[in-house]
């Protein structure tokens, strides 16, 4: 097999390739055309072509805006040293000062020591008012439209049970609750076997050490991958630029959370991440007219939510799937 | 059965057979291909969630900011101190009292207004004030009401309870309903979830006199994914500065509303 006459690269034929013909690696890839004679490809080593790509990057780049360029260069939050971090929420800041003309406070603020958050959901209270689905919106600055709804309230008919394929998110009765009905709201069940966590190709969504699974919005690359692995239809893509309006703009965010996330991201609920890291309750629970929504710390055998796991009929959606979701649905009556 | 055309007695037997089984089997194939296609088109047009054949349309998307009234007013950290392990202050919310009502003495304690123990149906004033499925049968205003301190509750032991706590005199039926309550199973609680909190009392979210929760009007419900609007448009305008020098324009959406729902609203009609 000679060199010009070397077949398309075939997968899992590599081995075999480079064993065989160590040349064939640099002659795909001629760094310069007038080097023709063998000995000088062969001198040329892969690091050499490489940085002087990275050269070549570099040219390409000393043309590029100085947000351009950090976009380009940036790494994965989970990498990033604290004054990384700094430099990240001030371009987010600026963005947002640029974009709404508004002075957002985008917060850092890391787990707290001993603390795991839970989430109760009593379905005997819950009258599927939407309250929360609505309040999620607004706390967590998701687009008004194409509209993204992190929260949704499933109706079931009360003879079924639980089922979510026949749950439906459209019902609009003049007034709820529905004799015939009864409620489900199903937003992130915050996974302790997280599928979504793992199946992500680039590491850009993790499970935090107090239990809330974010994303790195500047790290997605929108494959979706998640999405498709999250048994729960928490995940949602920005399928355009998000939309919100500067006046219901919520400044107080979170470098992980609600701070505005670009288009061709994966998005979801974080807990409130912004409020909760500060002690308050989630949005979601605040807004709740019947008090169904129970949050805490499921380290604190005094919390809310570690007495309703003790003392209630509690039960995980899916739970077949071993998720081991921290959103704990119970019944109250 | 490629032997079916070799001559014989025991061939033409088959011949005849296969025949009969190339017809036989292409009518019941054909009989069962019908069905299937009437039953998946029959399963898809039944299923109420996906198809806004019947029901709601979902087709308009609604932001928060239609309802003020409900999103606009962030207040549940009013009077709290903060957060922290300790535990916090823990407050609770007034009693849901008509306007002008309390002190219930101001009219109770005159002269010309006796107290009167026999159970009857109040005429004069409080005769909108009916018990609705709350043992009416059996409960009248003076089982829970003091009758010589109407600024006060009492226990079925005669103890004086205030409004603020009413909670007590709840629980002496409600039992479970008010261990829950004491511990934050039952109820709704705002706050910090490590910290200060307020609780509502049981008759801020339940009229004593009528203590079934009321139902609400339910938000609007979510856009359905096909009317999704998906492509890009210009989303928010850029701010502009006004010529003055003073605060920038709030930004528009910069979309027509109900433009291209509308169309689709139709496309799907004829569906």
């Amino acid at each position: 097999m000679t060199s010009n006459g070397h077949p398309l690269p075939v997968l899992g034929a590599s081995k075999h390739s480079c064993s065989s013909e160590p040349k064939n690696e640099v002659e795909e890839f001629p760094a310069d055309p007038d080097n023709s004679p063998e000995q000088e490809v062969e001198a040329r080593s892969r690091r050499e072509f490489l940085a002087n790509m990275g050269l070549a990057a570099a040219g390409v780049l000393a043309g590029c805006s100085e947000e351009q360029r950090e976009e380009f260069l940036r790494k994965k939050f989970t990498e990033l040293k604290p004054a990384e971090v700094a430099e990240r929420i001030a371009r987010l800041t600026a963005e947002v000062q640029k974009k709404w003309n508004k002075t957002a406070t985008i917060s850092s603020a890391g787990p707290m020591e001993g603390v795991l958050f839970g989430y109760g959901l009593d379905l005997s209270r819950c009258i599927g008012c939407r309250r929360c689905e609505y309040a999620c919106v607004k706390e967590n600055n998701q687009s008004r439209d194409p509209q993204s709804h992190w929260i949704r309230v499933l109706e079931m008919e009360k003879g079924r049970g639980v089922d979510l394929e026949m749950g439906n998110p459209y019902y609009d009765p003049a007034l709820v609750p529905d004799p015939d009905h009864f409620y489900v709201p199903v937003a992130c069940q915050q996974c302790s076997h997280s599928p979504c966590t793992r199946v992500c190709p680039v590491g850009a969504t993790w499970m935090e050490p107090d239990g809330i699974v974010v994303i790195d919005y500047d790290w997605c690359i929108g494959c979706r991958s998640c999405m498709a692995s999250c048994p729960y239809g928490a995940r949602h893509f920005n399928w355009a630029e998000p939309n919100v309006p500067a006046e219901e703009l919520n400044t107080n965010m979170h470098v992980l959370g609600n701070r505005p996330r670009p288009k061709g991201v994966v998005e979801k609920c974080t807990f409130c991440i912004q409020r909760t890291r500060e002690g308050r309750y989630p949005a979601c629970v605040e807004i709740c007219p019947v008090g169904a929504r129970k949050f805490g710390n499921l380290l604190d055998p005094e919390s809310e939510i570690s007495k309703i796991i003790k003392q209630k009929r509690v039960f995980v959606l899916k739970s077949g799937l071993r998720t081991e979701p921290k959103f704990y649905y119970f019944y109250g009556l | 059965m490629t032997d079916d055309t070799k001559p014989g007695p025991a061939g033409s037997e088959g011949a005849e057979h296969l025949a009969l089984s190339k017809t036989g089997a292409l009518a019941p194939l054909l009989l069962l291909a019908g069905i299937t296609l009437f039953a998946v088109l029959g399963f898809i047009e039944n299923q109420p969630p996906y198809l806004p054949v019947e029901g709601v349309l979902a087709a308009v998307p609604h932001s928060p900011s239609e309802f003020p009234a409900l999103f606009d007013k962030d207040d549940s950290l009013l009077g709290l101190d903060g957060g922290g392990t300790d535990g916090g202050m823990v407050a609770v919310a007034g009693p849901p009292f008509s306007r002008n009502i309390f002190p219930c003495m101001d009219c109770h304690g005159e002269a010309d207004l006796p107290p009167n123990p026999v159970r009857r149906e109040l005429v004069d004033k409080h005769a909108a004030i009916k018990l609705i499925n709350h043992d009416e049968e059996h409960r009248w205003c003076l089982d829970c009401h003091d009758l010589k301190d109407r600024d006060s509750l009492h226990l079925a032991g005669g103890e004086l309870v205030p409004f603020t706590e009413s909670y007590r005199l709840c629980g002496q039926c409600h039992g479970p309903q008010y261990k829950d309550w004491k511990i934050g199973i039952h109820g709704k609680r705002t706050g910090y979830w490590n910290g200060a909190k307020r609780y509502l009392l049981c008759v801020n979210c339940h009229n004593p006199h009528n203590p079934h929760f009321a139902p609400l009007k339910p938000l609007p419900p979510p856009v359905r994914p096909h009317f999704l609007r998906a492509i890009d448009r210009p989303e928010v305008k850029p701010p502009v500065l006004l010529p003055d020098g003073g605060p920038s324009t709030p930004l528009g959406t910069g979309v027509e509303p109900a433009a291209e729902p509308e169309k689709k609203k139709e496309e799907s009609h004829d569906k």
